[in-house]
């Protein structure tokens, strides 16, 4: 029964070099140890929120941008659609105007086509009638040149007068 | 790697001490049935190498003649404090008065009588004061150079030995120590750490060839369990003391029994870890060197006898090493997790009834 003897000398060994190295071990390494293992764990957990928190931002960061996108677009559209009306409405309204001027040009062009006509008409009537009378004036004169012919006419022309 | 260097060893050795047991066998046989029978008889007692093996000792012998004198320090009231070297007392030679006997050192007189009536107190640095003095040295350097390491190697991922122990510094930290202990847990920690890393250290020194039996040694697991109860009822609050006094929820017809049943677990909880570290370090000890002497039996027998054993043995010692190798850290590591929850039942504060929880936790049942 040796063994389940504790042995004196041993156990005041045992005393004495355990606390001593319970005492030295806290002092020296594990308060180090400990500290350091917080300091980095706090440091990881740190850097991990941080990642949470810039995702989380990011995140919204996006959802705004894409808001903004969206209504950018939005509105993108309502001018294109507002630009096209004007476009429309202004080559509508140029269209017209060019319909009514070009009818308006075509009215006075007509007109004064028309003025220019009788004008030569006119002109060409009085021309054909003193080219007319010149004629007969010639014709006359080279017609009753002589008695003859002279006479000749006045025949014919009692002949027809009759024959009426 | 270092088991398998163990192993190694100890078949090399195993083999070698077969062959020479043989040897002896043979000779003896050979001198004539007499004395052979006589020297048989003397020559291999199993029961007193094991109990060498696993005893405390006053030199460190490595093999057989090859023992390391150490200094006996001893304490007598006429005589005072007295030094010497442990190889004057080597084969019960008497020094200066003093004799070796069975492990104890004895006051004699001329005639080599032992006088009864002087007390003599021995403080020698045996060998497991030794061993004790090289594993302390062994943590001591080891984690105070993983502390440096740590202030070197700040803010950068661990490394080398640092990398290596880290895990397991987290491991008593996460594992045992914060679900025992609850928020206040910072403040046992050394104590755990410094607890689980002895113990360990010891277990592993232990399986050594030729090294001492620290952890198996009754003292030893003695003061480590009594620094524990220490810990423990030091840092008892209310609910701790009154738990003893007034068990909740017990009739109060049982209360006769049930305080003196409290009270006694109050003392068992020591002892049992004081007994677990003792009985399974040192069990495990007696397997391997019970494995290893039934080559010498059968050695005695016959030398081919002696071979053909340690064919089973070897192997088998071997697979026991490797047990031993597990239940090191095993019972580090239990020790340790119920040392925590012993002081977690201590300091915890009861908002309920406590339901047994790290009162007889579940590591009860390991080992």
């Amino acid at each position: 029964m040796d063994l389940l003897t504790p042995d004196i000398g041993l156990l005041v060994w045992q005393v004495v070099i355990f606390g001593l190295l319970f005492f030295l071990l806290s002092k020296f390494a594990w308060g180090p140890i400990a500290s350091s293992l917080k300091e980095r764990e706090n440091s990881i957990q740190g850097a991990l929120d941080l990642a949470e928190k810039t995702r989380g931002e990011m995140a919204k960061l996006k959802s705004e941008n894409e808001q903004i996108l969206a209504q950018a677009r939005i509105e993108r559209d309502t001018i294109l659609r507002g630009a096209k009306e004007t476009a429309d409405r202004v080559i509508a309204e140029a269209r017209d105007k060019a319909v009514a001027e070009g009818q308006r040009m075509l009215e006075q062009a007509r007109d004064a086509m028309q003025n220019e006509r009788q004008a030569l008409v006119a002109s060409m009537k009085k021309d054909v009638v003193n080219l007319s009378i010149e004629v007969a004036e010639k014709v006359l004169r080279r017609e009753l040149a002589d008695k003859a012919s002279q006479e000749k006419l006045v025949q014919d022309l009692v002949a027809s007068s009759r024959l009426n | 790697m270092m088991s398998s260097s163990i192993n190694r060893f100890l078949l090399a050795f195993a083999l070698l001490f077969s062959t020479v047991a043989g040897a002896f066998a043979q000779e003896h046989t050979a001198e004539g049935g007499h004395e052979a029978h006589a020297e048989e008889k003397k020559g291999f007692k199993v029961g007193d190498m094991i109990t060498h093996h696993i005893s405390d000792d006053k030199g460190w012998e490595f093999a057989h003649g090859l023992t390391l004198p150490l200094p006996v320090i001893l304490y007598t009231a006429d005589r005072g404090v007295e030094v010497f070297s442990s190889s004057r007392l080597a084969h019960g030679e008497v020094y200066n008065g003093y004799k070796l006997e069975h492990g104890h050192v004895h006051r004699v007189d001329e005639a080599g009588k032992p006088v009864e009536d002087i007390h003599v107190s021995d403080f020698s640095i045996s060998k497991n004061v030794a061993s004790l003095l090289i594993s302390a040295l062994i943590l001591f350097f080891v984690f105070t150079s993983i502390a440096k390491s740590y202030t070197v190697n700040k803010g950068k991922a661990p490394k080398g030995l640092q990398s290596f122990l880290e895990p397991i510094v987290m491991f008593v930290r996460d594992e045992i120590a914060k679900p025992n202990l609850g928020p206040k847990y910072e403040k046992y920690l050394p104590y755990l750490l410094t607890l689980f890393f002895f113990i360990l250290v010891n277990n592993l020194l232990g399986l050594l060839p030729g090294g001492a039996n620290l952890t198996g040694n009754i003292a030893v697991t003695m003061v480590l369990a009594v620094i524990t109860f220490f810990v423990t009822n030091f840092s008892g609050n209310k609910h701790y003391w009154m738990h003893l006094v007034k068990p909740t929820g017990v009739p109060v017809a049982l209360l006769p029994i049930m305080i003196p049943v409290e009270i006694v677990g109050l003392f068992m909880k020591p002892l049992s870890l004081m007994i677990r570290l003792f009985a399974n370090i040192t069990a495990g000890h007696i397997i391997i060197l019970a494995l290893l002497s039934l080559i010498f039996i059968a050695g005695q027998a016959s030398a081919g006898t002696g071979y053909g054993v340690s064919l089973i043995v070897v192997p088998f010692t071997l697979f026991m090493n490797l047990i031993e190798l597990l239940v090191a850290f095993l019972q580090a590591f239990i020790f340790t997790l119920l040392t925590s929850m012993y002081i977690g039942s201590a300091i915890e504060d009861h908002h309920e009834a406590d339901h047994g929880i790290g009162y007889e936790g579940p590591g009860e049942e390991i080992g």
